[in-house]
């Protein structure tokens, strides 16, 4: 029975094994070679890809906003829309999910408007959220709300549904009432895939966020504290053809984004404990 | 430490084991035309304290019967009774281990045994007395904070049967537990469930499509007929307890019995081969060659 225990232990890798094994030294090769290349095809201007301004030119237009307010406001104003929309989309997408998943009169009422609502894409519902929302805030956080709304609640449902009907049937049969069974057998079941509709819904948040703000219309650029966000930021540098500041902006938004998940994926491994032992 | 022997006489004197009585009992699916009758007319008696085997060709309906007496499902006619009360819905007195693992994947060893009395609201010291109990008893004392992936396939089928066990149930229902197992660990696992019923003397009955198993198992042996499914047979294995593998395989008595079970499996499925199925093509042609064989 040890040594069935042993080979549950993850195996540390061994001093002997490569260098290039690392997963780090991997990311790290990987992210090297795609700005070479980058910065290559920039000098040498190759057609098409040559056009994009050379990561040395973006880097010494970044630099000096590591020193600006008005950068660092944007992260944090985009952060804080992303986050307010997403915390909102959980609230709101967690439980519809869930009563799509157990209730099949629900589930049938909700889902034909669900499904017509869906395909509309946030950018679409700009002007509409423009309107019906009394402050621009709410406005962009309505249309970042949108971004992760529809993976969540798809994600719950598919993950509820996918339930094993033994854990239920066992469950019944010791003696559960429905709360318990809905307490510990489909929260915990459904649990996986809330955590995959989170990571991949403030993904997508990241990916609206340009949209949303353009609606605030205003900061975000060297020098302002006026707090536009990174969204805006990028939309407002091509305005101003600061051709390496969008660059700036969008590697940032990738930074973020990344961040984000990865930051997901850390709580939801935490809240998973028996995904973790494999 | 008198503890332990305490929570085993305890446990022991506890069991009341049922006699579960299947009358006439037909169950068919689908609409009109389409409709087939899974179960047709089946009668028998699960006997009190006794390791009931039933074996037929997959897909004639055994996990259908088990629905059945698992109260998942409810017959379209004829009676289930337990203990002379029909049965409704699922409980706690009729468990089922299925096929495979239905360990809740999240809950570790230890809150898997005690999901039935904390399901019922009976976390009290006697319980957790007797979870520590049953852990021992299927050797997993060491595992009680592991997940259920994080056990073997042996381990896994033995805290299911703790989990079962706990309930104190008056017939345990085990859907081919050690289908999936290699061959290795389901030989151990029968000597280890075959002690395990003998200690204990509840009734169970143990589905199956292995013969080997069943007969090292069984005190009797339903076989069954192709779908729709009933009793075509039933043997009184009467093999001498406690039974282990090197005693059986030597047994002129265990191999008689296996080929006249073999010979009525045989009959159930050439009536289905000359019906056009592909299923049953395997095991007739396993069977002739045997048979030339011998």
């Amino acid at each position: 029975m040890s040594a069935v225990a042993e080979t549950l232990v993850r195996r540390p890798p061994k001093r002997g094994e490569s260098f290039f094994k690392n997963q780090v030294v991997r990311a790290i090769i990987s992210i090297a070679v795609f700005i070479a290349f980058w910065e290559l095809a920039s000098r040498l201007n190759w057609p098409w890809v040559g056009q994009a301004p050379a990561p040395s030119k973006v880097l010494d237009a970044w630099l000096p906003l590591l020193n600006d307010q008005g950068y660092w406001y944007s992260w944090y104003q985009s952060s804080r829309r992303v986050l307010s929309g997403f915390i909102a989309a959980m609230i709101i997408g967690i439980p519809l999910g869930l009563a799509m998943a157990t209730s099949r009169v629900f589930h049938d009422i909700t889902f034909p408007v669900f499904e017509i609502l869906r395909p509309v894409p946030p950018l679409a519902w700009v002007p509409a959220a423009i309107i019906f929302w009394p402050t621009q805030e709410l406005s962009i956080g309505f249309v970042i709300f949108l971004g992760a709304i529809y993976t969540i609640v798809l994600n719950v449902v598919g993950g509820a549904r996918s339930i094993d009907v033994r854990y239920f049937q066992a469950a019944r049969s010791m003696g559960s009432s429905s709360w318990d069974i809905f307490r510990r057998i489909i929260l915990p079941g459904v649990l996986p895939s809330i955590i995959v509709g989170c990571e991949v819904g403030i993904g997508i948040t990241w990916n609206v966020v340009v949209a949303a703000e353009m609606i605030s219309g205003g900061g975000g650029a060297i020098q302002s504290s006026a707090g536009g966000g990174l969204g805006f930021f990028i939309w407002n540098s091509y305005i101003g053809f600061s051709y390496p500041l969008i660059v700036v902006g969008m590697i940032s938004i990738g930074i973020a984004g990344w961040i984000s998940s990865a930051v997901i994926r850390r709580l939801g491994l935490l809240v998973t404990p028996w995904l973790r032992v494999r | 430490m008198s503890a332990p022997s305490l929570v085993a006489t305890e446990l022991r004197a506890r069991i009341r084991p049922g006699e579960l009585r299947v009358a006439n009992v037909s169950k068919s699916y689908g609409d009109a035309q389409l409709r087939t009758d899974v179960v047709k007319d089946c009668s028998f008696t699960l006997e009190r304290s006794k390791l009931t085997v039933m074996i037929g060709p997959s897909g004639c309906g055994k996990s259908t019967l088990i629905r059945l007496l698992a109260g998942f499902e409810k017959p379209d006619s004829g009676t289930i009774t337990l203990n002379d009360a029909p049965v409704s819905g699922p409980a706690r007195e009729r468990l089922v281990l299925f096929q495979e693992s239905a360990l809740f994947p999240w809950m570790s060893t230890w809150d898997n045994i005690l999901y039935g009395p904390r399901a019922r609201g009976e976390m009290n010291r006697e319980a957790r007395g007797m979870a520590e109990f049953l852990l021992n008893k299927v050797g997993l004392k060491d595992f009680r904070k592991k997940y259920p992936m994080q056990l073997s396939g042996g381990m896994q089928r033995r805290a299911e049967l703790a989990r079962a066990m706990i309930n104190n149930p008056a017939v345990m229902i085990l859907d081919e537990p050690f289908r999936g197992l290699d061959a290795m660990t389901k030989e151990l696992m029968w000597e280890y469930y075959s002690r395990l019923f003998e200690e204990t003397r509840r009734t169970n009955f143990f589905v199956t499509t292995d013969i080997d198993e069943a007969i090292f198992l069984a005190d009797r042996l339903l076989i069954m007929s192709n779908i729709p499914c009933h009793v075509r047979a039933v043997l009184e294995i009467d093999l001498p307890r406690p039974r282990t593998l090197i005693a059986m395989v030597e047994n002129d008595r265990a191999n008689e019995i296996k080929m006249q079970a073999l010979s009525l499996l045989h009959e159930e499925a050439m009536k289905s081969f000359s019906r056009g199925s592909k299923a049953a093509a395997d095991f007739v042609e396993a069977y002739s060659k045997r048979v030339t064989r011998a």
